[in-house]
């Protein structure tokens, strides 16, 4: 990018066969990414995933061991942090501590020679209502203050792309959704493309339009925050984004509409659409949320899948919902919840229930590795017997 | 200042920063390294060298080189007095350094805690002497424990000290001179760590049903373990090679002689290099066992 | 005194505070009335005790001493009014600090470039780097003193103003690098990142960013580095020949007799030593308390 001007809009950020190794371990196995201009994109997993490191490569703060990083249809795999039109907002927000708010701000224009810094330094104080203390030192000023001072910091170079460490990760939960909602303002306001890297699955799903979910070095699925939520496509993707209930067995039937896997001695319907494979063993799952409660076993309806009968085996209230589990024999626990409708639990432990949902509710995952998941489902529902 | 030296934050190897570059890291290392390699290994070289020369026989003064391992036998006969004087010297000066530094590195680290300030205060006063001249503090010790100085005059007065008895001269002054001298140097340590130790943890030893004393051998005492041997080891090693504390013109006389004094007077005086050489070799051997053994078996290896 | 009266101060405040003590702990609580003033009347003791040669030093600096500055004789100004009147103590001072200064500034800028390389990089070879720092410190004074001079020897140098300067920069090389080596790990890794990705180029971020956070750090080692010099005697005196520092002119001085002069200028360096401490201290006072608001 050129001294002394700025980007006219936000950029492209593409990613090809991107790989980067560490003595001793892989960060990024491969990674195949674009993401298009003016979007806000989240990049979301468990932390040693390497969503941190993805971000380090584009923002040129380590060298990929291979691939190419294009911005804006640029190649920039081999230029230097300092010339590429992208500004990271820290984790530890990384303010330097021997300079004023306002010459933080400043500086990156000062090193790119761009004319009135300290006047846009407090321009850009003012986008995040911190003119006031502009003279201050950055240990002066609280968390939440840091990191809108970290955010102009960035922003005032109007970089193509903007990357975001975990920039909410020191502020408590309230801050959190104030800067969540303030930052969402900002990219609007002024049309950057912003990559957000974070833990945070709600945080993620609020702000961003994309979402990728990282794991071990690889994305597993990408796609809308409520597509991969609805649809999610492996079972890594279905237990870290919310919580799912999986059921493992062979497919018995295949037709246009649904296909039949017997589980448990039971059949239980997927739309072909929604299954990501389509014979052999397979895993299917379900929300908690969209599985009703019943105390009576049901009539067999067209369009509804049935498990049961089972045991209530613990009962929690959480305010909006009561969260079930129900053991049924031969499936496994199962996690049910409930909008509190009423007054106190619909059923009491002990009880003996049967679980429905509309087989439009249910997906099919691309991964069967039946034991691994049955162990992350042991996990979730915190080994409460199997 | 000074001595946090030994006792700031263990560094570790693989710092979160670290980074490979293989010709900057080397640009930044050269230059030091070089330069500790050229003065530092190489005059250690060069006194094991010396060491093993015997007198030439055609020019006088001069010294020829002839893997004369003898030489170390010699000086070990002659001066095995010396050198285990020098080592129980450096021993009594460290425990009583600890004895005397211990409570003080307490009071100010823990007790005054509440009060940055005035910790710090009191913390320049235990470093002061620091600040006045080696030699001359020492002297000063020496006219103040001299026979026509207050001490002794009152000590005879009380019939502490026999009419013929001194106290420069003798081997208490010596001692006493080596631990005043290293006070500093092991307080300074021990009120880093304590400093730094969490008050919490002797809330729980309390609450766990421990007395203040099991308290403070269980909890305090282990926790406070890196600063004593930090500590231990600044006021050792130096009081161990000390001359300036045990020759006559300060507070030492003939019959308190260290290994420091054979050596500065082999090496400046009587011009004899090799034994010399050999006494400073040797000097350097067993501090680095000793050292060595005490860092491993105090645990705290991490230290170095 | 015991340790345990020391745990038993800190308990004992402690335990008062506490109404429900168990039993017990509470048993033991008679002890602490003692203990509560017994601890600082010691350090005061031990304070006292710790000023008693500086005092002597100051004082004798004001004596109208002849020849040797042993016996009180009265007030005087004249020594510290003719410092120099003195033969040999202000040249032996002037040379002091000339290697003072010069050996530091060599230790400083060697031993900031191996404490950067030390925690910045990983390279073969950082555990015989790490020894070869460790051992100066390790090593008693007349080792160090004696090899040099027999290096010297070997080498056919003249040992003088040169020799000394090197072998000063030689022992406290070693501190400088501990001293800036704990500054350089507590900098946060992110600063220079979030400078190099704020277009700063590789020396706009270290002369602007990484510089001036560990100049606090270099300041300290030059300081810590120019009063180990500056009151050296062992090496010093093994590598001298006929050039006289402070510490060697009171060693040779002391078979005659100390001029009073000598107690004026180490005087006077304690005094400046002390309030630049002073004043450091005093400053990061305020400076928290600043932060704190």
């Amino acid at each position: 990018m050129a001294r002394g001007l700025f980007a006219e809009s936000g950029a492209d950020l593409e990613l090809v066969g991107v790989r980067k190794e560490f003595p001793g371990f892989t960060a990024v196995e491969q990674l195949d990414l674009t993401i298009a201009a003016g979007t806000f994109f989240a990049l979301l997993g468990p932390s040693g995933c390497g969503k941190t490191t993805t971000l380090r490569l584009v923002a040129g703060l380590e060298e990929p061991t291979a691939g190419r990083i294009l911005i804006g249809g640029a190649d920039v795999t081999d230029t230097k942090p300092f010339r590429r039109p992208v500004n990271t907002v820290f984790q530890s927000y990384a303010l330097f501590p021997h300079m004023s708010v306002l010459e933080n701000v400043a500086f990156g224009l000062r090193r790119r020679g761009i004319g009135d810094p300290l006047g846009k330094a407090h321009t850009a104080l003012q986008l995040v209502e911190l003119d006031h203390l502009a003279e201050r030192k950055p240990a002066q000023l609280s968390g939440g203050q840091q990191q809108r001072v970290a955010l102009a910091r960035a922003v005032v170079n109007r970089p193509a792309l903007l990357l975001l460490d975990e920039p909410l990760g020191a502020l408590d939960l309230k801050l959190r959704r104030q800067m969540q909602l303030e930052l969402k303002n900002i990219q609007t306001e002024v049309g950057l493309t912003f990559v957000h890297v974070t833990h945070d699955q709600e945080e993620a799903m609020t702000m961003a339009d994309t979402v990728a979910v990282m794991n071990k070095g690889r994305i597993e699925q990408i796609g809308a925050p409520e597509e991969l939520y609805e649809l999610p496509r492996t079972s890594f993707v279905a237990n870290f984004l919310g919580q799912s209930n999986l059921f493992a067995g062979e497919v018995v039937e295949s037709g246009d509409a649904t296909i039949g896997v017997q589980a448990a001695g039971r059949r239980i319907l997927v739309p072909t659409e929604r299954a990501q494979r389509r014979s052999g063993s397979v895993t299917v799952g379900v929300r908690p949320e969209k599985l009703l409660l019943l105390t009576e076993e049901p009539a067999a309806t067209a369009g509804i899948n049935v498990l049961g009968p089972g045991r209530v085996t613990d009962v929690s209230f959480s305010g909006v919902s009561t969260q079930y589990l129900v053991e049924v024999p031969g499936v496994g626990t199962i996690i049910v919840f409930a909008q509190n409708l009423v007054f106190g639990p619909v059923v009491e432990r002990g009880a003996e229930v049967w679980v429905s949902w509309r087989v439009e509710h249910g997906f099919g995952l691309s991964d069967a590795p039946v034991s691994s998941i049955a162990q992350a489902h042991e996990a979730l529902v915190g080994g409460a017997e199997a | 200042m000074a001595l946090t030296a030994f006792t700031g934050p263990v560094v570790s190897a693989d710092a979160s920063g670290a980074r490979r570059g293989g010709r900057i890291a080397l640009l930044l290392l050269l230059p030091g390294i070089a330069y500790l390699l050229l003065f530092f290994l190489a005059p250690l070289v060069s006194l094991v060298i010396t060491s093993l020369q015997t007198p030439s026989e055609t020019v006088f003064g001069q010294y020829d080189f002839t893997f004369n391992w003898q030489n170390y036998g010699e000086v070990i006969g002659t001066y095995s007095e010396q050198i285990l004087r020098s080592f129980l010297y450096a021993l009594l000066a460290t425990v009583f350094a600890l004895l005397f530094s211990y409570p003080l590195a307490y009071f100010i680290g823990v007790v005054m805690r509440r009060w940055p300030l005035v910790q710090s205060l009191l913390l320049i006063l235990v470093v002061a002497p620091f600040f006045i001249s080696f030699l001359l503090r020492t002297l000063a010790w020496k006219q103040i424990l001299s026979d026509e100085g207050p001490v002794v005059s009152t000590l005879k007065a009380l019939a502490l000290l026999g009419p013929q008895d001194h106290i420069t001269g003798t081997p208490i002054a010596v001692v006493f001179g080596l631990t005043y001298n290293f006070i500093p140097f092991m307080c300074l340590p021990l009120y880093t760590t304590l400093e730094r130790l969490d008050m919490r943890l002797i809330e729980a030893g309390r609450d766990l049903y421990a007395g203040p004393a099991t308290t403070f051998r269980t909890v305090t005492l282990p926790l406070s373990m890196p600063g004593i041997v930090s500590g231990t080891l600044l006021t050792f090693i130096p009081a161990a090679g000390d001359y300036v504390n045990a020759s006559s013109q300060f507070l030492g006389g003939t019959s308190s002689t260290m290994i420091g004094n054979v050596i500065q007077s082999n090496f400046l005086v009587q011009l004899n290099y090799p034994a010399a050489a050999a006494l400073s070799i040797l000097l350097m051997a067993i501090i680095l066992v000793l050292v060595g053994v005490y860092v491993r078996r105090s645990g705290t290896e991490d230290l170095l | 005194m015991s340790g345990n009266t020391q745990a038993g101060l800190v308990l004992g405040q402690e335990i008062g505070a506490e109404e429900l003590a168990p039993a017990p702990v509470r048993r033991r609580a008679y002890g602490f009335s003692a203990g509560k003033w017994l601890l600082p009347v010691y350090c005061t003791l031990a304070l006292a005790f710790l000023l008693v040669p500086i005092v002597y030093t100051i004082v004798f600096s004001f004596n109208d001493s002849v020849k040797t500055n042993i016996a009180w004789r009265g007030f005087t100004l004249d020594n510290w009014l003719n410092v120099c009147s003195e033969p040999g103590v202000c040249e032996a001072f002037g040379n002091s600090l000339l290697i003072g200064v010069t050996s530091t500034t060599i230790a400083t800028v060697l031993g900031t470039m191996i404490a950067l390389a030390l925690v910045r990089y990983r390279f073969r070879f950082r555990a015989a780097t790490n020894l070869l720092l460790f051992l100066p410190m390790a090593t008693p004074e007349v080792v160090i003193g004696a090899g040099l001079a027999a290096q010297f020897l070997s080498a056919g140098i003249a040992k003088g103003l040169g020799t000394i300067i090197v072998a000063h920069a030689m022992f406290c090389l070693s501190f400088v690098v501990v001293t800036v080596k704990a500054r350089v790990a507590s900098l946060d890794p992110a600063l220079e990142d979030a400078g190099r990705d704020l277009y700063g180029s590789s020396s706009q971020v270290f002369w602007r960013i990484t510089f001036p956070l560990l100049l606090p750090g270099i300041l300290a080692a030059a300081l810590l580095s120019f009063s180990l010099s500056f009151d050296d005697f062992i090496i010093t005196y093994f590598n001298s020949g006929s050039v006289n520092t402070f510490p060697t002119f009171i060693y040779t001085a002391a078979t005659r007799g100390i001029p009073a002069e000598a107690n004026v200028i180490a005087s006077a360096v304690f005094l400046l030593a002390i309030a630049i401490v002073l004043i450091g201290q005093l400053s990061a006072q305020a400076r928290r308390k600043r932060l704190a608001r």
